[in-house]
């Protein structure tokens, strides 16, 4: 089993939408983990049917009793996150704020304070319209995104494939460079980094190619709206060289990207066949990349 | 006033937004652009900057004195986030997993964990024809961009004062950075684009601004890309929509020189008049 991990730095690249085309390719071959939890998208091509729904812990809230409290106050004195609010004579925990450190709870004298784990989201496990297993999640209003439901996304699409004796694992990855995309990098054989030809499509993708190469991934870049501005995409093309990136594809700019997702289709599925021979070029070029390595 | 600038989705014009309207703005008003989006701080790019300042930021994490420390081991069972770990007559650090609640130092009976500043990003201070501008940005490999956040703000307050403009370009998401950034402003400008990715996407950033208790409206980004569902869902929760960006490819193409498109596309700038107008009303301006 092979696991390609579709990221971006930047949002608005087309990451979701190539790395769902991915997800087509390898059709029932695959399993499928959305991994952009904080923005999870992918469903709204696959169309998943959810098989299995559940809770999500992590970490922990604190709650003030209000009959226990003697308003002494020394749990907003050590709270580092200003998550203890007095309002209306009593002390109160802003849930949002609170990071569930527990150091209230800890020097709280008449035991006033009780820590309880704190639901951050849900995680399912579906069916892709393509009879695909595939696992999502959706993060709580304001959670923290600290790379635990991304991490039990993996495991479970991981265990499922490994399970099912699939050949490939499609990955759609998380933003930014913090722990969340970390933890969809954890255990990748491939990355695929999907950018475009701007000044913060190259700055987001060298910070986050960063990343990449602290964990000694072999990965491959997709240029998209190639056509956009050609300096730049040279300057990228650049880039890619001098780090020892494949150049796995360039796409013009096409609004069918746009049109695939309004109707609620992969741009494989959708009727623009120039989009269907740079999405195969870069999968097979993938696929030779890992057979070599294998050799 | 403090007006942030956010998203559910990532890549629909964030930071177009906040570099074309702190500098549209700019051009009448004082004006300070925050960039708070500390993973990949892009508003400079997009602005012929001068850097006035530069300088380190920090996160507090405890050190580990082996000869004050009676191998208790309450810090690793303080710990709520296995930040410590006890192994062989010594307590390990992790300073990625540290949330510098203090709780292990200041709980240690013997003071062997004392809080010491690790560096943890960068912040600068920028200057162009029309604008000031602050920037914080995450070293590579750290992992926890919320104080990083917390502590642009506060430069920010502190060097700008009520007679300055300050537009936060907030990370995207509807987690902790997120709120993060957008706690304190007064305003929030969620934009959007009219696709089912921004559709969805903008139904979370709407359910987070509403539990953090903040006055918002949309901008319709790529207006006429996709299709009607954003009008639709804003009319029917009664969410103002403060300004549409029509669909353009010279705004892109400007995007891609590193150019601020109202300068050059007339369609652009209309719909930034629509803002401030929108803005005023308000009595945020």
């Amino acid at each position: 089993m092979k696991e390609i991990v579709v990221i971006s730095g930047k949002g608005g690249t087309g990451k979701t939408s190539i790395a769902a085309a991915f997800a087509t390719l390898v059709g029932v071959q695959g399993v499928i983990a959305d991994c952009d939890v904080d923005a999870a998208d992918m469903h709204l091509l696959l169309k998943p049917s959810i098989e299995l729904c559940e809770d999500f812990y992590s970490g922990e809230g604190a709650f003030i009793d209000p009959m226990e409290c003697r308003n002494c106050g020394g749990c907003a004195d050590v709270c580092r996150f200003d998550a203890i609010d007095f309002i209306g004579g009593r002390y109160v925990i802003n849930p949002i704020a609170c990071e569930g450190c527990g150091y209230c709870a800890r020097v709280c004298r008449p035991k006033a304070i009780a820590m309880s784990p704190k639901i951050s989201g849900q995680w399912y496990q579906s069916m892709s319209k393509h009879g695909a297993f595939m696992v999502h999640a959706k993060l709580g209003v304001g959670a923290e995104n600290s790379g635990k439901l991304v991490a039990k996304v993996k495991k479970e699409a991981k265990t499922l494939a490994l399970r099912e004796e699939k050949a490939w694992m499609i990955v759609d990855g998380s933003p930014g460079i913090g722990c969340p995309v970390v933890s969809s990098l954890s255990g990748a054989h491939f990355v695929v980094l999907v950018t475009e030809p701007t000044p913060s499509g190259l700055h987001d993708l060298e910070r986050v190619h960063a990343v990449v190469k602290r964990f000694g991934i072999p990965s491959g870049c997709i240029i998209n709206k190639a056509d956009l501005n050609e300096e730049m995409c040279a300057r990228i093309k650049g880039f890619l060289e001098a780090e020892g990136i494949s150049l796995l594809a360039t796409i013009d700019f096409n609004p069918s990207f746009t049109k695939a997702m309004v109707m609620e289709q992969t741009i494989l599925e959708y009727d623009d066949s120039s989009l269907h021979a740079p999405i195969q070029h870069a999968f097979q070029t993938i696929q030779h990349i890992l057979q070599e390595k294998k050799q | 006033m403090k007006i942030a600038i956010a998203s559910g989705k990532g890549g629909t014009g964030k930071t177009t937004l906040s570099t074309n309207l702190a500098t549209f703005l700019g051009e009448t008003k004082r004006v300070v652009l925050a960039d708070l989006d500390v993973e990949e701080p892009n508003s400079k790019l997009f602005i012929d900057a001068q850097i006035l300042k530069t300088h380190d930021t920090f996160k507090m994490i405890p050190r580990w004195v082996s000869q004050a420390c009676t191998q208790c081991a309450q810090c690793v069972e303080v710990c709520n986030y296995n930040a410590l770990i006890h192994i062989a007559n010594e307590i390990l650090v992790f300073p990625n997993l540290c949330h510098s609640c203090y709780a292990c130092s200041e709980l240690c009976p013997t003071q062997a964990l004392p809080m010491e500043p690790q560096k943890m990003g960068e912040l600068t201070h920028w200057r162009s024809d029309w604008i000031d501008g602050v920037e914080g940005r995450l070293n590579i490999g750290e992992e926890q961009a919320v104080s990083l956040i917390s502590q642009t703000k506060k430069y920010v307050e502190k060097y700008f004062g009520d007679d300055t403009v300050k537009i936060y370009d907030a990370p995207p998401g509807t987690s902790c950075p997120m709120v993060e950034a957008i706690k304190d402003v007064a305003f929030v400008i969620l934009i959007t684009e009219p696709t089912p990715f921004g559709l969805h996407d903008l139904k979370l950033a709407v359910e987070t601004v509403r539990a953090v208790g903040k006055a918002f409206g949309v901008v319709i980004n790529q207006h006429g890309i996709g299709n009607d569902a954003v009008l639709d869902y804003c009319r029917a929760e009664a969410i103002d929509i403060i300004a549409k960006i029509p669909h353009d490819r010279a705004v892109a193409m400007a995007y891609a020189r590193g150019e601020l498109a109202y300068r050059s596309v007339a369609g652009f700038k209309e719909a930034l008049r629509d803002v401030v107008a929108f803005c005023e009303a308000k009595g945020l301006l």
